[in-house]
């Protein structure tokens, strides 16, 4: 079981080298001709303005933690698809109520107006 | 331990790991090639020229260009983080061909949950996009940044669901597996692809797929027009080549798991001497990828860009609730069946 995970190991190795060498490597090889200018946040050309470490607005974080729901039902869904054809009427009465009660929450949700971006 | 390395087991996945990365890394390289000349002749325009015939060396001089360019770290930037992103960004988007058959035997290794393990990785891929915008430290790509992940994340639900209904059928997340339950055909001449039981499983998917990758017209993420380059604007050389290499290989991996899904992966029809049977699925597997990337790069050349608030709209209020009922309604037929 665990060796079938040996290969993906293998592969793992070789692209982290690979992402590791080409950073070390544009590193060594390239120009280095540093000035302030150079080395400023870019902003268009002009004189950079205040910080970009701003708060930014709430919506992420809503779209964040809805996310985090809606993906655990995702998470419950792929098993139970799996062996789905053994559970027979049982496993689709199951998760026809699993279903519904994501679907009340997803429609409370919607009408609060937490998927409204715009406003 | 050492009889391990040297025998022929070893060796062969020694092989096949060099073959597969070689081969994807050549492949990006000409993704890169591929995707200006069609974009230049949608536009009536020639696109690279001047490498080598037809600009087929294009995509090695851009290679050694970035190499040698200048490799700028912004004094403002936080230089740990800043370096780690591309690092966080290529690793996963190349990880997940590990998994995935180019042929009956031409798989690195062949896990029972493959399917899911390329879900979890590529998934780690928005790690090296915010870690990129933030710690840049510049507005630009902090913005880029936001809105790249609260977009990844919403396209990523109605990925995931769509794929349920295949599952449903197949029974299985083998991705070798899910191949081999497509072979043969429905009276004689309809092969027996997901595509024909799963259409509206396969439109959501694909939708998703290009939000997924940041491709337009879901490209909100580095909208040139409003955020410059968006999360990688202060990236330069080799950086910013990993960044881009890591979007194009994401892109393959997303057309790889949508032929392997919905349209049979490498089966097709066999025919002629030994050699060429060897050789055939791959052919067909790499032709049904190449038909998805041309269909990319075609829309990325003729559509435009849509506005933040539809992208999430469409992503919560139409594809979310399509997908669920996909779901409910091919339980519902299996059920009965």
């Amino acid at each position: 079981m665990l060796q079938d995970w040996a290969p993906v190991l293998v592969f793992l190795i070789l692209v982290t080298g690979f992402a590791v060498v080409s950073v070390v490597m544009s590193y060594v090889m390239g120009v280095k001709k540093p000035n302030s200018r150079k080395l400023a946040p870019y902003e268009c050309g002009m004189q950079p303005t205040g910080t970009a470490r701003e708060r930014f607005s709430v919506k992420f974080y809503l779209v964040a933690m809805l996310f985090l729901l809606f993906d655990i039902e995702a998470v419950f869904l792929f098993p139970w698809a799996v062996v789905y054809r053994d559970l027979r009427i049982f496993g689709f009465l199951e998760m026809l109520l699993f279903i519904a009660a994501i679907l009340a929450g997803y429609i409370y949700v919607w009408k609060k107006g937490a998927l409204e971006w715009e406003r | 331990m050492i009889e391990y390395l040297i025998s022929p087991e070893f060796l062969l996945m020694m092989a096949k790991i060099v073959g597969i990365f070689g081969g994807v890394m050549g492949s990006l390289a000409y993704l890169t090639w591929l995707e200006r000349k069609v974009m230049a002749r949608v536009q009536m325009r020639p696109g690279p020229t001047r490498v080598g015939p037809f600009g087929l060396l294009q995509p090695i001089a851009d290679g050694l260009k970035f190499l040698f360019k200048e490799d700028i770290i912004p004094t403002q930037a936080n230089k740990f983080l800043f370096i780690l992103a591309p690092i966080v960004a290529l690793i996963p988007a190349l990880l997940s061909f590990s998994v995935i058959p180019f042929g009956p035997r031409l798989q690195v290794a062949d896990l029972s949950v493959g399917l899911l393990f390329i879900f979890a990785i590529t998934s780690l891929g928005v790690y090296g996009i915010v870690l990129g915008g933030w710690a840049s430290n510049s507005k630009y790509p902090l913005m880029g940044a936001m809105r790249s992940s609260a977009q990844m994340i919403s396209y990523e639900l109605s990925l995931t669901l769509s794929v349920v209904g295949v599952l449903m059928i197949a029974n299985t997340l083998s991705l070798g597996e899910l191949v081999t339950a497509q072979q043969g055909t429905w009276f004689g001449f309809i092969p027996r692809w997901n595509i024909f039981l799963q259409p509206v499983a396969f439109v959501i998917y694909v939708v998703s797929a290009i939000a997924e990758t940041n491709r337009l017209p879901f490209d909100l993420a580095e909208s040139e027009q409003e955020l410059v380059g968006g999360w990688h604007t202060e990236y330069s050389s080799m950086k910013f080549a990993m960044f881009m290499l890591a979007e194009y290989a994401n892109m393959l991996t997303v057309s790889a798991l949508a032929t392997i899904l919905f349209l049979g992966g490498w089966t097709g029809p066999a025919f002629g001497p030994d050699w060429l049977r060897m050789v055939l699925p791959t052919i067909w597997f790499v032709g049904k990828i190449s038909v998805f990337i041309f269909f990319y790069v075609l829309l990325r050349s003729t559509l435009p860009r849509f506005r933040y608030d539809q992208l999430m709209k469409f992503s919560w209020k139409v594809l979310l609730p399509l997908a669920l009922a996909n779901i409910l309604i091919t339980s519902l037929i299996v059920a009965i069946s």
